[in-house]
């Protein structure tokens, strides 16, 4: 990974046997150097800060490290802490239901919303911009406005049952209830990530050609036939690499989970990254805080896996 | 799929009330966001007008927003944030996804596995070590922080998104330019990149809207008013205590997505093409 040094040209005759003379110039176009002298800069900026980091952040997680003091090395003493931390077997079991029915709403209601978008009607483009609007907008905003929709005493939603007659005053409180705490995150996950799905799986479907529809129909097969064996078996590459960004990105979400509940209440709605943030930021324990935050890597990793074999895009079905 | 349902009732059912309420799950929020914004706070806090509109619009929330709070101050902050990471991130990548596009050269998969290990490092994996490291350079509460350390989050999409565009400039092109004795770097520079404009425009637009969402790195690393982004800035000073001043955080939300939403709105089909670049392709 060492960049090849770049000592000022020999102005002797050096080499000039077989070339007329040195040139810096001729020297910067082999492929290699001038690869490597591009990739250089942009590879040490990511290794300072994401490869230290990382490494960084294993070493942090095997010392007692309380912050602004000396660390004192521990082994793998943060994780057998957290081993025998029930809260923390309650951050991994949320985490995976939060994940798991986030991702598969995702996915259905994309691949629906995309099937519908696949028509054509006026206004085609407009709507999917303003369909877009959830993905683009700073999550945090949003999330303040769904705080706002789904307030304990003003809740909108409530509002508007109530006026229906299909619930009691005052109504449920959305936020302060452990299991409607957990639904309501993963409304708003899906809220805001299934436009993602959404256009993504359409460009997909737009990438298929019509003949193959076409060809389908004419050896007899049904609305249905066509979508299991034309379009599911096309779009697969798309679904895979669409369902892992969203499931890392959902296994680690923190913003929207710390802006409605901080993970509460009494830890019902704790994840992995808003428990790291907690034990790390607020009670100052970095080396605890590293630990947690590192044991979402093999989780992770397994999903990722499981994925890839469910979904691995030349599979045949 | 897309044969024309000339049924008016399957039509409505298979497309317009789909879109109806997939719209209206959408949008309402946004619509929220505006109502709440505009209503004096007895009518915010009153259980006996109809909530869904405004009755007595009033300006107040944007006033005090404006002048009692850092908002202005947050909203440059993230603007020049968000700015100069895009512009590092694009350098930066343009920098990466030209070689391994054009050029045969040792440890080229290497970078590139890199590169995609990189995109998939989650943010609160790196963010207790980056709190330390911040830190101990001394950076807290600068916006140093945190123009150092999007990129990292921007950088590996941008190199993506471009490798792409690069792959798509003819290769004779090049060979042209190469023959006629323009070096490796003349040829990046006077014929690739003005070929890939519309790349840079969507790999920009994304990365910037990546940057201006961004939260956990903000949040530890930004704890003084005068340094904070909209997002922070909104979650830890229009919150006081247990107090949520309702009408000014929606009008907070509504204004810091207006930039977002308006630079969006001029390059919908570039972000769609950012969007979708990855996954699509190939």
């Amino acid at each position: 990974m060492t960049a090849p040094s770049l000592a000022p040209a020999p102005s002797g005759s050096l080499g000039a046997r077989r070339r007329p003379a040195f040139s810096l110039g001729r020297w910067f176009e082999q492929p290699n150097v001038f690869s490597w002298l591009m990739v250089t800069p942009p590879v040490l900026f990511l290794a300072a800060l994401v490869g230290y980091p990382f490494f960084y952040g294993i070493w942090l997680s095997l010392m007692d490290r309380p912050v602004a003091s000396e660390g004192r090395f521990i082994g793998l003493g943060n994780y057998a802490q957290a081993w025998h931390d029930p809260v923390f077997w309650q951050v991994v079991i949320n985490t995976f239901v939060y994940t798991a029915v986030a991702t598969l709403l995702k996915m259905f209601g994309g691949l629906g919303l995309a099937l519908v978008m696949n028509q054509d009607f006026r206004f085609k483009n407009l709507t999917r911009a303003l369909l877009l609007l959830p993905f683009i907008v700073p999550t945090v905003l949003s999330t303040i406005a769904w705080q706002w929709i789904l307030d304990p005493a003003f809740s909108i939603v409530n509002w508007t049952l109530i006026a229906l007659h299909l619930i009691t005053p005052p109504g449920p409180s959305w936020l302060g209830n452990t299991h409607l705490a957990m639904a309501s995150l993963i409304v708003v996950n899906v809220w805001r990530g299934l436009p993602f799905y959404a256009i993504t799986l359409l460009a997909g479907l737009q990438t298929i050609s019509p003949e193959l529809y076409e060809a389908a129909t004419i050896d007899g097969a049904s609305a249905w036939g066509r979508f299991r064996y034309v379009t599911v078996p096309l779009m697969k590459p798309v679904i895979f690499i669409v369902t892992m960004f969203s499931v890392i990105f959902t296994f680690a979400d923190f913003q929207l989970i710390y802006v409605l509940t901080h993970g509460g209440p009494a830890n019902a709605t704790q994840v992995f990254a808003t428990y790291a943030f907690d034990i790390a930021m607020n009670g100052g324990q970095l080396g605890q805080g590293a630990a947690i935050a590192l044991t979402m890597v093999p989780p992770l990793a397994l999903l990722i896996l499981a994925m890839a074999i469910y979904l691995r895009p030349d599979k045949t079905t | 799929m897309t044969v024309g349902d000339r049924n008016p009732l399957g039509r409505l059912v298979k497309l317009w009330l789909p879109l109806a309420i997939s719209l209206l799950f959408t949008l309402f929020p946004f619509y929220w966001m505006a109502v709440t914004s505009l209503k004096p706070n007895q009518e915010l806090y009153s259980r006996k007008v109809m909530p869904l509109i405004v009755h007595h619009p009033t300006l107040k929330h944007y006033v005090d927003l404006l002048t009692e709070t850092g908002f202005l101050v947050w909203t440059w902050n993230t603007f020049v944030v968000a700015v100069v990471s895009t512009a590092i991130s694009l350098i930066f990548g343009a920098m990466l996804a030209y070689p391994l596009a054009r050029v045969r050269f040792a440890g080229a998969a290497l970078v590139s596995f890199a590169i995609a290990a990189t995109y998939l490092v989650p943010q609160p994996l790196l963010f207790v070590p980056l709190a330390d490291i911040i830190n101990s350079l001394g950076l807290g509460d600068t916006l140093t922080s945190v123009i150092l350390t999007y990129p990292t989050l921007l950088i590996p999409f941008c190199a993506w998104l471009l490798l792409g565009y690069f792959r798509t400039v003819p290769g004779e092109l090049e060979d042209a330019a190469r023959i006629d004795g323009a070096s490796r770097l003349q040829t990046l520079v006077k014929i690739v990149l003005p070929l890939c404009g519309p790349g840079f425009i969507s790999a920009g637009i994304f990365a910037f809207t990546l940057a201006q969402n961004e939260f956990l790195y903000a949040l530890i690393f930004l704890t003084k008013t005068e340094v904070r982004t909209v997002p922070v800035g909104a979650i830890s000073e229009l919150v006081r205590g247990d107090v949520f001043y309702w009408g000014q955080l929606m009008a907070a939300a509504l204004l810091g997505s207006i930039p977002v939403a308006i630079i969006y709105s001029f390059f919908v089909e570039h972000y769609v093409a950012g969007l979708t670049a990855g996954s699509v392709k190939g």
